[in-house]
């Protein structure tokens, strides 16, 4: 059984998304119907004063056909970057934007986790703290969004370097 | 992250064995790995994947069969907590005990393998007065929740004393008992610091009957006039009706040095006098059993009671049949230290509904006049509200904030 499942919500951007899926609303979603296809297990974000953060967790794909995340934007930080972490030529950890953004294969998963994959964010508009619930808002490729909240924990690891423009 | 996906399922090599491991305290096992011996198939990890519900109307650690291992550590919150850093520490802890206990790692756990095995893994939480001050006013925070009375053969010791914050984390498995403490600590350090740590144990899961009482480091059985989880006296004993603590109870943690060379130094029919029960069952001197009703009346031929008036367990009767706690102690031993072949001691726990008029008369009886006093020392002493269970969705003490 997963620990934290939020039901995704689509936002007026998917008002056409929700027609073709035979929805006869199309208000705004806040109740429990997954309308996305998109499922965020056991997210969780790290806590930071300032300057960048991160988040991690598990987003599956409950649907038959791939899933593209494209941008993010959360209440920590407006610009949420998707990242990929390698080794560069001296074997250092550093991370950098995702060709393509996350794809979510068809009825698979995504693990995003410290020192590989993340939604970073980039500028904190305000501290987070541990135990704060942090929203995040995902843009997909067919041009609807998806909500999630993640809560904040102390974490001393994932700090990669950053290297911007690669 | 990837392993909490590999647990989930139940592989070729994995079954489900729900009902196969019956203790008190709602327990169940995740999948276990077995091995196939030639078509016998043996569980070889059963009681490791052996899990207790975190949810209820009680916190998970206190009704049920006592673990092998149990760690207590109290935090200082720092100076400045306001009520909204509780609310957040205590959501965060919530949901590291609930996962764990449940066989899953907790978020953000770097060593997420630990949790593969909890073992009956508990987390339980306990609140001291800085605490209840911050989340509810000083005009709130109740009588009982303070340091307990001075008595004379209290050598109390600081770094044994007080706290703002209690985790109770117990389970059959030291090892996991290391990891989750370090987990929960580590989810603390923005909010406070560690005041103390008291590691605990009894014997080895599976080197007795579970449910045997336990044997303390004088060599006595130790927990057999105790009620038990399941009695129908039980829930009187020790769970409250109250407002935020309903479903909740008083917890007292005293730290009491064994003087075991001094011990040493006394025969066996001594020994037996100071507590009034036998060594080898723990049958009180007048029987034979180890639940033989003790006979207080009874005399010797010469006309002295046979169950001392001064020995532990008559002093710690009362005649007043609600003065009744729950006890769930812990052997302490830190090594020899110095000319002391051990320092060591018990970790002495209770659980009652009302600590003024159930534990206070017993402890303050015990402290003017009890045989046993020669050779232990209390040097360390606190009390914590235990809040109720938390519901799902909810943080252990929510209804506190209330
Ligand atoms: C190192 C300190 C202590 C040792 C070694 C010790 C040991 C024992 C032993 C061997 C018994 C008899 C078996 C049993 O019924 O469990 C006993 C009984 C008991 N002890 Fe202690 N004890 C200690 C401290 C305390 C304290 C601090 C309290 C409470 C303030 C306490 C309360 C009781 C009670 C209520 C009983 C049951 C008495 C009855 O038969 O009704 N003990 N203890
Ligand atoms: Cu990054």
């Amino acid at each position: 059984m997963t620990r934290r499942r939020w039901t995704t919500v689509a936002l007026l951007a998917a008002a056409t998304f929700l027609a073709a899926c035979g929805s006869t609303t199309t208000q705004t979603q806040t109740g429990d119907e997954d309308t996305s296809g998109l499922e965020f297990t056991d997210m969780w974000v790290k806590s930071a004063d300032e300057g960048m953060s991160a988040a991690f967790g598990t987003i599956v794909n409950t649907t038959d056909s791939d899933i593209t995340i494209v941008s993010g934007t959360s209440a920590a930080s407006t610009m949420v970057e998707l990242h990929e972490t390698v080794a560069d030529e001296t074997g250092t950890m550093v991370m950098r934007e995702k060709d393509g953004g996350f794809v979510i294969p068809a009825g698979g998963e995504y693990v995003l986790a410290p020192g590989a994959n993340h939604l970073m964010l980039m500028d904190l508009q305000t501290p987070i703290l541990a135990g704060d619930e942090v929203k995040f808002s995902l843009d997909l490729d067919d041009g609807s969004s998806v909500e999630f909240t993640a809560p904040a924990k102390d974490y001393t690891g994932a700090d990669e370097q950053y290297m911007p423009g690669e | 992250m990837s392993l909490d996906k590999a647990s989930r399922g139940v592989g070729r090599r994995q079954l489900l064995i729900g009902g196969a491991v019956a203790a008190v305290g709602a327990a169940a096992a995740v999948g276990a790995d077995r091995l196939d011996l030639g078509g016998d198939e043996v569980l070889v990890d059963a009681h490791g994947r052996e899990t207790v519900r975190f949810h209820g109307a009680h916190q998970p650690g206190i009704a049920i069969t006592p673990q092998a291992h149990q760690s207590l550590v109290a935090v200082q919150l720092d100076p400045g907590t306001g009520r909204d850093d509780v609310r957040r520490l205590l959501s965060v802890l919530t949901d590291d005990a609930r996962a764990m206990m449940a066989g899953k790692p907790a978020l953000a756990d770097p060593e997420p393998e630990f949790a593969r095995i909890p073992a009956r893994l508990t987390v339980t939480f306990g609140f001291g007065p800085g605490l209840v001050r911050i989340v509810r006013g000083a005009q709130d925070v109740p009588a009982w929740l303070g340091p307990l009375p001075a008595y004379p053969i209290d050598r109390l010791r600081e770094e044994w004393s007080g706290g703002d914050l209690l985790l109770q984390v117990a389970s059959d498995d030291q090892v996991t008992v290391a990891h989750a403490v370090r987990m929960l600590v580590k989810d603390t350090r923005s909010f406070g610091t560690v005041r103390w740590h008291q590691a605990g144990f009894r014997r080895a899961y599976g080197s007795e009957k579970p449910g045997t009482t336990m044997r303390n480091l004088l060599g006595q059985v130790d927990g057999t006039v105790n009620p038990r989880p399941g009695d129908a006296s039980f829930a009187d004993v020790v769970w409250r009706d109250d407002d935020w603590l309903a479903g909740g109870t008083t917890m007292v943690v005293r730290r009491i040095e064994m003087l075991q060379d001094d011990w040493d130094r006394l025969d066996r029919h001594g020994r037996e006098l100071s507590v009034g029960r036998t060594l080898d069952v723990g049958a009180p001197l007048t029987g034979t059993r180890e639940h033989d009703e003790p006979d207080f009346d009874a005399t010797t031929p010469v006309g002295f009671p046979v169950i001392p008036e001064f020995s532990h367990i008559r002093r710690a009767r009362s005649d007043d049949p609600t003065q009744v706690m729950f006890r769930r102690g812990y052997n302490y031993d830190l090594g020899p230290r110095g000319e002391m072949a051990s320092d060591a001691g018990l970790i002495f726990t209770c659980f009652q509904r009302d600590l003024e008029h159930q534990y206070l008369p017993i402890q303050a009886r015990l402290a003017e006049l009890d045989l046993l006093n020669q050779w232990t020392v209390p040097i360390g002493s606190a009390v914590f509200a235990i809040p109720p269970g938390a519901a799902e969705g909810e943080f252990v003490g929510e209804k506190m904030f209330g």
